[in-house]
């Protein structure tokens, strides 16, 4: 039966017409305080999109449970009336999957704030899903420690949609995504069962379902608490700027770098379009003439980044750098930081919208990919600005346009789409550390077989039998993927051929 | 599909058909590992061959029965390596037998473990399907993450036909300190030190003797060696230190007849486990070894008072319970995952829990 359910979901989108929005406030109503049920449009409008604003609806409710024990009740209940339910944390998120469903109950998580404790000799810290990403690092500043994924967004993101988005950062090519800093979650199912996945310890028995949980965009389980790892603060960093006066050969001199045996800190390259709306923007002394530059970081005791930097420095000559700047004091290194962190305010500066992709690809296919993207800013007649996370080849071109001006949007999306099933086809994925959500959930179906996607539809219902924790973001159902049209072939065999054509 | 995997899947639909268990075996030599094999040998040595290596990538992408020690080979020709320094226990140990015991050397603790180190997959599932999941780029969060889920997953969701795993640059320099330091100082003084900026990539307590290896830039090591003190191992001995243990070659890691050699899994801080028996502490106090015939009832609870868990890890009763209980809840979600990759119940039966 279980099969049979699982199955039913992944071939259709679902219909939540049928629930009762009355009875669902009124069952509400008596397992949450006053102040934490909301349902009149005007305190639900704050709810309506996350960090992807072109994408809104309005949720059934909004409940702001702040206990471990209310979400319980609130999932118990979502459960027996068959209500789908929407997690959501700080709302930062770049791909809607905090998206609200429209016969749902969006379930904020923003009152868990908690940091609940803080371990300096064991190095974890447990905290509530609400807490930001920096306020865990600020916690633990006074121990010499930090919780290493950074995501642009870390002064606002909460620690649970870090872990359900799977959140990278620019330094993740050293220190590693969520995954790889997390220990243990505690959640509650959509049956109301507490699950405590992982431990204090570096493993659990069974299955990694903290793997499996990890970037699952809030369709497995709803977190309460989270244990992340502390790592100590590096004594020392410093930031090598390099100039090309061609991108391919600054994607060679990234390849170079990782050949000499170097895992840099943090290693970004910005296009000339790029540095010039940043440095427009934040005044961070960026070459303009140069076609990339390349941000280089090394980090530990000044010792090993003295030897780094020499290291560095050596390779980017020999790769025709056309200008090396290496920071000569804090000050300097942040101001040579300033500007990549700003690149999408600067984006939003200079057009009235941008969208922001998320493709990885090999790395040495990145010379390939700016190209196309050139042709691509011909074809759709909109602009595009490259910033990406080099070392690990992944890719946020934003798409600058003007919702106001007629079919912009929706060339803006078509160029969008084009570069994320360019990065299918190169090797690499539609989302590096963005999630898929609503945004991305037709190009799923250009990276994935029929048989991947059932499969993912089986693993959702090992967690969530009835579907209801945030249907219809992140795995496309079968029938979209038909009218979509656009399905991973595999060898020329016809692609579902068992879903009817539209 | 390549010629092998289509024969696999037919077997595998087969054996399906049938309800025959099939025993996933590579070279064999994690036999020992899990509860008793049982089913129909299914030997996967023959799916060999690496199928990407680009070491500007930091990516290989290879066959499921590819010999490790071969991999291994290969990436160090180009100053490469496996940073989870995974054990072999024998000559002709596989990749994917590497990927399905999810087993760890002594960089675990700093470097990350075998699943930390997924980037994808390509699995025969049990209804004779060939799925991929992930990639074989360094950041990829389309779908569920598959790849990390079948590490450490015993067999018991599909056939491992090929793994792209992330690999590193060799560090530069290492070196090896000894210190004599009682039990709970030498877990309390690798606690310290894990939290502070120092290129420690392994720990080694065992009979009073702390071995302590910093790995990393020539620079790092060498202030690292004048901070911290300690003996200076050679670089000889060093090797064989640290190979004794990935491999367990320790005579304390052998259980004497009837004695079992438990493997407890804790929060690095956990006091001493005042348990009898021969230990040895692992992973900056997070990995503890204890080889004797303590029952297992009084190791498990201990364990779990100490916020971790144990497993039967060599001898000991392989037709009981090897590896900690699961609370009723996760119970049911590892027997749904079971039944969504497995729906026949035909890879490795019982080899994790009896009812997976």
């Amino acid at each position: 039966m279980l099969e049979n359910e699982a199955l039913a979901f992944g071939e259709t989108e679902r219909d939540f017409a049928a629930v009762d929005k009355a009875r669902v406030i009124e069952a509400l109503t008596r397992v949450l305080p006053a102040g934490a049920l909301m349902y009149d449009a005007e305190d639900l409008r704050p709810y309506e999109c996350d960090g992807l604003a072109a994408y809104r609806a309005l949720p059934l409710v909004v409940a702001l449970p702040s206990t471990e024990a209310e979400v319980v009740a609130v999932l118990r209940i979502c459960f027996e009336l068959g209500v789908p339910v929407v997690a959501r944390g700080a709302g930062t998120g770049l791909s809607g999957g905090a998206l609200p469903h429209t016969r749902g109950v969006l379930l904020s998580l923003a009152r868990f704030t908690r940091i609940v404790q803080l371990d300096p000799l064991a190095r974890t810290a447990v905290v509530q899903p609400g807490v930001r990403n920096l306020a865990i690092s600020e916690a633990a500043a006074a121990h010499g420690l930090y919780y290493a994924p950074d995501p642009s967004s870390q002064i606002a993101c909460s620690i649970g949609g870090n872990v359900a988005e799977n959140a990278g950062g620019v330094h993740c090519l050293k220190y590693g995504l969520t995954v790889h800093n997390l220990l243990r979650v505690r959640g509650v199912t959509i049956e109301g069962e507490i699950v405590e996945i992982g431990s204090g310890a570096l493993d659990a028995p069974g299955y990694d379902l903290l793997a499996l949980v990890t970037g699952s965009e809030g369709m497995l389980v709803v977190l309460t608490e989270i244990t992340v790892k502390l790592v100590p603060k590096p004594l020392f960093a410093q930031c090598v700027l390099a100039a090309f006066d061609d991108v391919v050969r600054a994607g060679e001199a990234v390849a170079k770098i990782i050949a000499a045996g170097i895992i840099p800190a943090g290693l970004e390259m910005m296009d000339q379009p790029a540095t010039a709306a940043v440095e427009e923007f934040v005044h961070a002394g960026y070459p303009l003439d140069a076609k990339a530059i390349l941000l280089c970081e090394s980090d530990g005791t000044p010792e090993e980044v003295t030897e780094e930097i020499g290291r560095l420095r050596a390779v980017l000559e020999d790769s025709g750098a056309t200008e090396i700047r290496v920071s000569r004091d804090e000050a300097e290194r942040l101001r040579f930081w300033a500007g990549r962190k700003a690149a999408f305010p600067a984006a939003g500066r200079i057009s009235p919208d941008y969208y922001c992709m998320d493709g990885t690809i090999p790395r040495k296919r990145v010379g390939e990919m700016l190209t196309a993207i050139q042709e691509m800013e011909q074809k759709y007649g909109l602009r595009c600005l490259n910033v990406f996370h080099a070392g690990d080849g992944n890719l946020h071109p934003l798409i600058l346009f003007d919702a106001n001006q007629p079919d912009e949007m929706e060339r803006a999306e078509e160029f969008g789409a084009e570069i994320l099933e360019l990065s299918v086809a190169l090797g690499g994925t539609i989302t590096g550390e963005h999630g898929v959500g609503m945004e991305k959930i037709n190009q799923m179906c250009a990276q994935f077989t029929t048989a991947e996607v059932r499969q993912f539809f089986r693993v959702k219902a090992a967690f969530d039998p009835p579907g209801l924790l945030n249907p219809g973001k992140a795995i496309p159902t079968l029938n979209r993927c038909a009218e979509y049209g656009r399905m991973k072939v595999s060898k020329g065999h016809v692609p579902y051929p068992d879903i009817p054509r539209f | 599909m390549t010629t092998i995997e289509n024969e696999w899947a037919e077997r595998v639909r087969a054996a399906a058909a049938a309800n025959t268990p099939l025993c996933l075996r590579g070279s064999g030599s994690k036999d020992f590992y899990g509860r008793a094999p049982v089913g129909e040998v299914f030997e996967l040595r023959a799916n060999q061959g690496v199928i990407a290596y680009e070491p500007t990538e930091l990516v290989v992408t290879v066959r499921g029965g590819t010999p490790l020690a071969e991999l291994e080979a290969m990436l160090a020709a180009q100053g490469q390596y496996l940073a989870f320094e995974p054990p072999h226990f024998g000559a002709g140990a596989t990749v994917a037998g590497c990927v399905a015991a999810g087993l760890s050397g002594p960089r675990r603790v700093t470097a990350g473990a075998v699943r930390d180190f997924m980037l994808g997959v390509k699995v025969l599932d049990g209804r004779g399907q060939v799925m991929r999941f992930g990639g074989q780029v360094m950041k990829n969060v389309a779908g569920y993450d598959v790849s990390r889920l079948i590490a450490g997953s015993l067999g018991t969701l599909g056939i491992v036909l090929e793994v792209s795993l992330k690999v590193l640059p060799r560090p530069v320099a290492a070196a090896t300190l000894s210190f004599e330091l009682d039990e709970a100082t030498a877990i309390r003084r690798v606690n310290e030190w894990g939290g502070q900026p120092l290129p420690v990539s392994a720990t080694l307590w065992q009979d009073g003797v702390l071995h302590l290896r910093l790995s990393g830039a020539e620079a790092a090591v060498q202030a690292a060696i004048a901070r911290l003190g300690g003996e200076r191992v050679g670089d000889i001995e060093a090797d064989a230190v640290w190979s004794a243990v990935r491999e367990q070659t320790l005579p304390a890691f052998t259980p004497r007849m009837g004695e079992t050699l438990w493997r407890l899994s804790l929060p690095s801080t956990a006091p001493a486990l005042e348990l009898p028996g021969r230990q040895v502490i692992e992973w900056g106090g997070a990995q503890r070894w204890l080889a004797g015939s303590a029952d297992a009832g009084s190791v498990r609870a201990r364990a779990v008072a100490l916020g971790g868990h144990a497993s039967a890890f060599r001898g000991g009763d392989r037709a009981g319970e090897v590896f900690q209980p699961l609370s009723a809840a996760l119970a049911t979600i590892h027997r749904r995952l079971k039944h969504a990759f497995d729906p026949a119940g035909i890879f490795n039966p019982g080899r994790l829990y009896p009812e997976l």
